[in-house]
């Protein structure tokens, strides 16, 4: 029944036995998946996204829809771009590359609470306490089933993202730091041993499951047979961003938002269909100017360099960007010189994929506190970013509670943004 | 309800028990005594007249017990679901330790409950969890559940926290150690003042719920004081009236001023490599948030000159200390302290002055003492407790979420959460006494199986529970930590006081924190791939299954009493309160073979495999 291999077994070796030891029946390993894979087989049917998520809810007032002159206008002066947009003086780069994406000014959502707002833009539903949706990521990782990926197709550097909700653990958010570091990686014993024990294993988790307790036992089963994969898997290099010439590490920036942008566009070149790299700190209810001063100049560098980096490797008509938080900040300036939650008129910016550059779409008032064209949703900036990535829209899930569920909560395209 | 008796002030004698008295109290209808298990419900004994605290105690707790097997049982009917059969001894013993004391039973601790032959040994059990030898241990669990609570996960554990996670621990772990009351812990921390770290001179670990919660006037205080204490969440009333309910944004600032008066005061280390940061929390006077918009709002200003000199005459006197905060509409509005049911402060103390209860002054208004009477007296405070325990126990409160209760969010079982909650108030506020209630009710000792007749009671499909199998969840990574200690005695060579820091560096990878001003934050503890990495090739499991001199697998493995069969035995009822199967013994043969017969190094094998399993990580 155990087997012990000759030394110097191979990977495939090792997952060719693994795949009889698989603790799930009918799991990728054991239908030979481990079998595939390597980089130039990858197989996917989709685009891939990148997601800039900007936690804390960024002041979009002093960045992509200023309001100079006005009174709600703050310290900072536009500049013009190669795109339509005019933005903050401190985004050289960035301007540089605008006429490859579009900024959206007229978003309007209702939820100004940091949980229920980041819940609602990465779901497009509000939070309900009977159902918790699934993410952006997920839904991608879903629908994008990338045929000889070996890694997860969910990856959130520097943040925690949104989880799967009802679509299951299996396509949960994983999160590593901006070093790349995935922590307990390497095996303790050899591969023999390994195998010897995942079969044991096996048989736990085949007898627990069909005691039939719950979905949590099957959940805990099929992603150990993912967590087996990826540790044999030479796609893990694509965390490595020290593997990278320096003056791309330079390019991009050496801070976290850098080092992250840098990531996700190795993870995009190996197959990952949705990666989210975090940077936070926006929740400037205080010294929002000053903050300014250090932030923007991170964004600018890390951003222009990810959407340069895609062009010259001929990626960008296949990776979707996605800049946004989980809303803006009032135009009206507070006695701490800073900003506070604002929901009701901000602004996102995409491009990339299928989706359209180089122009502005919507228009908030002279100071910033009301849209002047029609609102657009969580929602809908959701479904026209799927559409841009080829996602169907007629997708529809059962959600836990036996409910038909719409991808994108039902949003319509942003007219424009689409390409 | 039946008289409530004191809480026993004395060790409980763990042989004698009587439920008789609670029969003989007459709350248990005959019909009840036909659905619950035996073992709730042994009738027959005689009355014991010695060591009658632990009999009025037990009654207590088998008076609880048999109205929520009531009420519970009642929505089954209502229903049409048939409960699950009761779990096995094993199953319940594993599930009663993680509960109760945070970790899975030592195979000693589990073979002493499987062998009792008392008809009450399940009652005696959960009496020694919550008092006798486990008392330091039911302390020390709890007070890190409450410590995640209060502070999170991450709370005092960057280098330049003004929070000391150790100072909140040690006073929560003292508090709990005494059966300190839950009216007078949430009072205390509340209230709190003194200093934050134990090592400094006036220590008040209390304190840190809410040193580093007051940046912006109080907002995170606010909210985490609601959502604790009351059960409600006002988070997003900051800044709007509530979506779906009746909380509105003039609320959320009128309990927000009742923290207006208290400070931090911050002392940072003289050496600068040293970064540690010494914070005292205490009240001083708030005299109004004066000037918004370069005005000043203060209205009872009398100017006068005297001796040449400009004097505020309105300062001594009682003046109303105001706060304003935003509309959506950009309109400012002004508040005072109001609580949450509309009591406002100048009611009062109207007896003593039209304004005088809107004070900031501290000699005059304490606003903090005046915030922790209004939320102790109110029926939010009992419920909200009730509610959080119940869904530690079961997986799933009586609402969800369980911290955002209130009309709109309509409980599963309202009778039961009103009852629980007045007998819990009427009970001194007695934690122990709730938790002995829930984990001697038929539904906590029900098996996870699923079966036909209760597959639609599953509230992970958004419907509410039932409560008539017990809910699969995951351990929590404290639960796991310390269950491996306890099964391997990993850290029998670790001084004492380093125990809690390696505990505490070993959680630390599983914690993110969103940094922003809700204190949101996410664990990679959660079932995803982290997790299985940990598990698989992380350091915990690696020194578990170490086979080197003197580890706990050398030790079984050189056990001469013990036979090949009854090693890896011993193995599964460490980590699964349960033996192996005939296919499970099979493939350890199996892997004794494949390792040539070395017991140590097979035992390593099993022991590993066993804890990376579904059946370990679930509670179940």
């Amino acid at each position: 029944m155990f087997y012990r291999p000759p030394a110097g077994m191979t990977r495939r070796h090792f997952l060719e036995h693994l795949a009889g030891a698989s603790a799930l029946a009918g799991s990728a390993l054991t239908l030979g998946g481990a079998l595939r894979a390597n980089a130039a087989q990858i197989k996917k049917n989709h685009k891939a996204c990148i997601l800039l998520w900007m936690g804390g809810g960024p002041p979009t007032i002093d960045i992509w829809d200023m309001k100079p002159g006005a009174t709600t206008g703050g310290e900072y002066k536009p500049i013009a771009t190669a795109g339509e947009a005019q933005i903050n003086q401190l985004m050289p780069n960035v301007a540089g590359c605008m006429d490859k994406l579009t900024v959206v000014r007229s978003m309007s959502t209702r939820e100004a609470d940091h949980t229920r707002g980041t819940y609602y833009m990465h779901t497009g539903y509000v939070p309900n306490p009977n159902v918790v949706h699934p993410s952006y990521g997920s839904v991608v990782a879903r629908e994008s089933q990338v045929a000889g990926l070996e890694i997860p197709p969910f990856i959130s550097i520097g943040g925690a993202s949104e989880g799967p909700g009802f679509l299951g653990m299996a396509y949960a958010p994983f999160q590593v730091d901006p070093n790349g570091r995935v922590r307990n990686l390497e095996r303790s014993p050899d591969e023999a041993r390994m195998m010897d024990r995942m079969q044991l294993l096996s048989i736990l988790e085949k007898r627990f499951i069909r005691e039939n307790r719950g979905s949590a036992a099957e959940e805990h089963a099929k992603v150990l047979d993912s967590t087996l994969e990826l540790m044999t898997s030479e796609q893990m290099q694509a965390f490595k961003v020290d593997q990278e010439p320096e003056s791309m590490r330079e390019m991009y920036g050496t801070g976290g938002f850098g080092r992250g942008c840098l990531m996700a566009r190795r993870l995009v070149e190996v197959g990952v269909p949705f990666v989210e790299v975090s940077m936070g700190g926006w929740d400037l209810h205080q010294n929002c100017f000053t903050t300014l001063e250090d932030k923007l100049p991170e964004l600018d560098k890390a951003m222009s360099a990810l959407v340069n980096d895609l062009s010259e490797r001929g990626l960008w008509d296949d990776t979707v960007v996605l800049w946004m938080g989980e809303f803006g900040r009032t135009p009206r300036i507070n006695e701490n010189a800073g900003r506070d939650h604002w929901a009701r008129s901000w602004s996102v910016v995409a491009g990339g994929g299928g989706l359209a550059g180089g122009g502005v779409i919507g228009a908030t008032n002279e100071d910033g506190t009301r849209l002047e064209t029609e609102p657009y949703s969580s929602e809908d900036l959701m479904a026209t970013v799927l559409a841009g990535m080829g996602v169907s829209l007629n997708t529809t899930y059962t959600a836990t509670n036996g409910r038909p569920m719409k991808i994108a909560g039902g949003g319509k395209i942003i007219s424009g943004l689409l390409a | 309800m039946p008289p409530r008796v004191p809480r026993p002030a004395v060790r409980l004698s763990l042989r004698r028990g009587n439920l008789l008295l609670a029969v003989a109290w007459g709350v248990l209808p005959l019909v009840l005594l036909a659905l619950a298990p035996p073992t709730h419900h042994a009738v027959g004994a005689e009355v014991a007249g010695a060591d009658t605290e632990a009999s009025l105690s037990r009654a207590a707790a088998s008076d609880g017990s048999a109205r929520i097997d009531e009420l519970i049982a009642r929505g089954w009917q209502e229903n049409d679901v048939r409960p699950a059969s009761p779990a096995t001894e094993g199953e319940w013993c594993r599930r009663v330790f993680l509960d109760l004391i945070g970790r899975i039973p030592t195979v000693a601790e589990l073979d002493a409950f499987l062998a009792e032959k008392s008809p009450d040994k399940r009652a005696e059990l959960v009496n020694r969890l919550l008092g006798g030898e486990y008392a330091g241990e039911y302390a020390r669990s709890w007070a890190g559940i409450w410590t995640n609570l209060l502070i999170g996960r991450t709370g005092g554990t960057m280098r330049q926290s003004l929070t000391s996670r150790e100072g909140l621990t040690d006073y929560l772990e003292a508090a709990l150690l005494e059966n300190m009351p839950y009216d007078q812990l949430a009072r205390e921390l509340l209230t709190a003042t003194g200093d934050a770290r134990p090592d400094m001179p006036n220590y008040n670990g209390a304190v840190n719920f809410l040193v580093e919660k007051l940046d912006e006037g109080g907002v995170q205080a606010t909210a985490k004081t609601a959502q604790l204490m009351l059960g409600m969440g006002v988070q997003c009333t900051q800044c709007h009236n509530h979506p779906f309910n009746d909380y509105r944004q003039n609320q959320f600032w009128e309990l927000n001023a009742f923290f207006r008066q208290t400070r931090v005061r911050v002392r940072r280390d003289d050496d600068p490599d040293v970064q540690t940061r010494y914070a005292t929390l205490y009240d001083g006077d708030f005299l109004g948030e004066g000037t918004m918009g370069g005005r000043d709002r203060r209205t009872d200003i009398v100017l006068e000159i005297e001796d040449g000199k400009l004097v505020d005459r309105g300062a001594g006197s009682v003046r109303a200390a105001p706060i304003y905060y935003e509309l959506r509409n950009g309109l400012v509005r002004v508040a005072f302290p109001v609580f949450v049911d509309g009591t406002a402060l100048v009611d009062l103390f109207a007896d003593r002055g039209a304004e005088y209860g809107n004070s900031g002054r501290i000699a005059e208004v304490n606003r903090r003492q005046e915030l922790a009477k209004l939320i102790l007296k109110s029926d939010e405070f009992s419920r909200a407790l009730v509610n959080r325990m119940w869904a530690h126990f079961f997986g799933y409160g009586f609402t969800k979420p369980i911290d955002d209760m209130g009309p709109h969010n309509p409980p599963s079982h309202p009778e039961l959460l009103d009852e629980l909650a007045a007998n819990f108030a009427a009970s001194d506020y007695d934690l122990k006494e709730l938790m002995r209630a829930i984990v001697l009710s038929r539904p906590y000792g029900l098996s996870s199986q699923i079966s036909n007749r209760n597959a639609d009671d599953d509230p992970q499909q958004g419907r509410p529970p039932l409560f008539s199998r017990f809910y699969l969840r995951q351990m929590t990574a404290e639960q796991l930590y310390d269950s491996l200690l306890a099964a391997t005695r990993a850290d029998a060579t670790v001084k004492e006081d380093m125990r809690d820091a390696l505990k505490q560096r070993w959680l630390s990878q599983f914690a993110t924190a969103f940094g922003n001003d809700e204190g949101t934050e996410a664990t990679t503890f959660n079932g995803s791939i982290p997790q299985a990495l940990t598990m698989m090739n992380g350091e915990l499991v690696a020194r578990a299954t170490r086979t080197g001199g003197g580890s706990f697998l050398a030790k079984i493995a050189g056990d001469p009493g013990l036979t090949d069969r009854e090693k890896i035995n011993y193995l599964y009822r460490a980590a699964l309160a349960r033996t192996p199967t005939r296919e499970e013994s099979k493939a350890c043969n199996a892997l004794l073979a494949a390792r040539g017969g070395d017991v140590p190094e097979t035992l390593a094998d099993v022991w590993w495999a066993v804890l990376n399993s579904n059946e370990f990580i679930l509670v179940h």
